[in-house]
């Protein structure tokens, strides 16, 4: 699925368009470019793409959304605090996007594949959104995936069962594809809807 | 017609905990975010003041045999749940069990927790003197999605 040498070509695009974009901002706005409420990791050489099953089976790369900006959230079903609450949220971006809630997919990504089978992940992300995927893969590829996005997570037990403390930012991808923002848990979805809005280029 | 049955829930879990005078503590607000088919774990949250200085120290229920109450921090983007020996409840003040603090967790779930049910949750209190008491609760279950902090219409938002 991954065809490094045609990712060249979007990137250079959106740059432009970006530039185009701050361009527009620098006019409404009061003449200076304004901060984002995320973490401004353009250009971070991580969290370059993965290779993740969906739970209908089917490997997915970051190119198969290339076209719609892209929200990745790791967590855990079984987490009944963190992993909602960015959910709901995510829900709640799409909503205030509007029509542009279109250009927004958020993804799911499991770093508790022993429990989140593929049939708990889909019911779990479609509560929350029918929009939303859930991703995992097997505990080598939750490793490799969670090491590119700088996630850490740890399993911890408790009693005579297990949770994991986890790494709670949202990794927020523009259209072609290129890493552009981390959001942080406490922000809320309007400040995260902002930021969205300006990386999803004008049409 | 659901909303009604929801109030009546409510209501139902409220008289419940105030029957339950002894242990002094009242509880408001308590629910339970519902879990989708073979999901094992969910959280509690809810309001509760004390008369007197008492300390949460334990929760159960029938349906697992694995219920603790637990306190959520985060530090550097890093979330952690742990396990905590109780949640002190100082007279007068309200405190709350509450996403981004502390929940009372339910694990190794065997059957679903659906969105309208009702749990039954009995919270174990520990006053000062070392003597415990009980107060059983009926706590109503929430959609998955409710918001943390339910904003005006859209706690029971559905998609």
């Amino acid at each position: 699925m991954t065809v490094p040498a045609s990712i060249h070509a979007p990137a250079r695009r959106a740059f432009v368009l970006s530039g185009l974009a701050a361009g527009a901002l620098a006019l409404t706005g009061c003449g200076q470019k304004e901060a984002y409420h995320g973490i401004d990791i353009t250009g971070a050489e991580y969290a370059r793409d993965f290779s993740l099953t969906d739970p209908d089976g089917r490997t997915r790369t970051l190119a198969d959304f290339k076209g719609q900006a892209v929200l990745v959230f790791f967590g855990f079903t079984q987490c009944p605090d963190v992993c909602p609450t960015a959910l709901v949220r995510a829900a709640e971006i799409r909503n205030l996007l509007g029509a542009d809630g279109a250009r927004l997919q958020v993804l799911f990504v499991t770093i508790d594949p022993e429990r989140d089978t593929p049939v708990v992940l889909k019911a779990y992300t479609e509560a929350f959104d029918p929009s939303f995927l859930g991703l995992y893969g097997n505990a080598e590829q939750t490793v490799a995936v969670a090491r590119e996005f700088k996630v850490t997570y740890k399993k911890v037990p408790t009693g005579s069962s297990y949770t994991m403390d986890h790494s709670t930012l949202s990794y927020l991808f523009d259209p072609a594809g290129k890493l552009r923002l981390a959001l942080r848990h406490a922000s809320s979805a309007q400040e995260c809807a902002q930021d969205i809005r300006r990386i999803l280029p004008t049409t | 017609m659901q909303t009604t049955t929801r109030t009546l829930v409510l209501a139902a879990a409220m008289l419940a905990a105030t029957a339950a005078s002894h242990a002094q503590v009242t509880v408001k607000d308590a629910w339970i975010r519902a879990t989708v088919p073979q999901q094992q774990a969910t959280g509690a949250f809810m309001q509760l003041s004390a008369a007197k200085d008492t300390k949460l120290v334990a929760a159960s229920s029938p349906l697992t045999p694995v219920v603790e109450v637990h306190e959520m921090a985060m530090k550097d983007n890093v979330m952690t749940m742990r396990q905590i020996p109780g949640v002190d409840l100082p007279a007068g003040k309200t405190v709350e069990l509450k996403p981004g603090g502390y929940h009372v967790m339910l694990m190794n779930l065997k059957q679903q927790v659906k969105e309208g049910d009702t749990v039954p949750l009995t919270l174990t209190f520990e006053s000062k003197d070392g003597k415990r008491d009980t107060m059983d609760v009926k706590v109503p279950v929430r959609a998955l999605n409710t918001a943390a902090k339910p904003a005006a219409g859209h706690g029971e938002h559905k998609h």
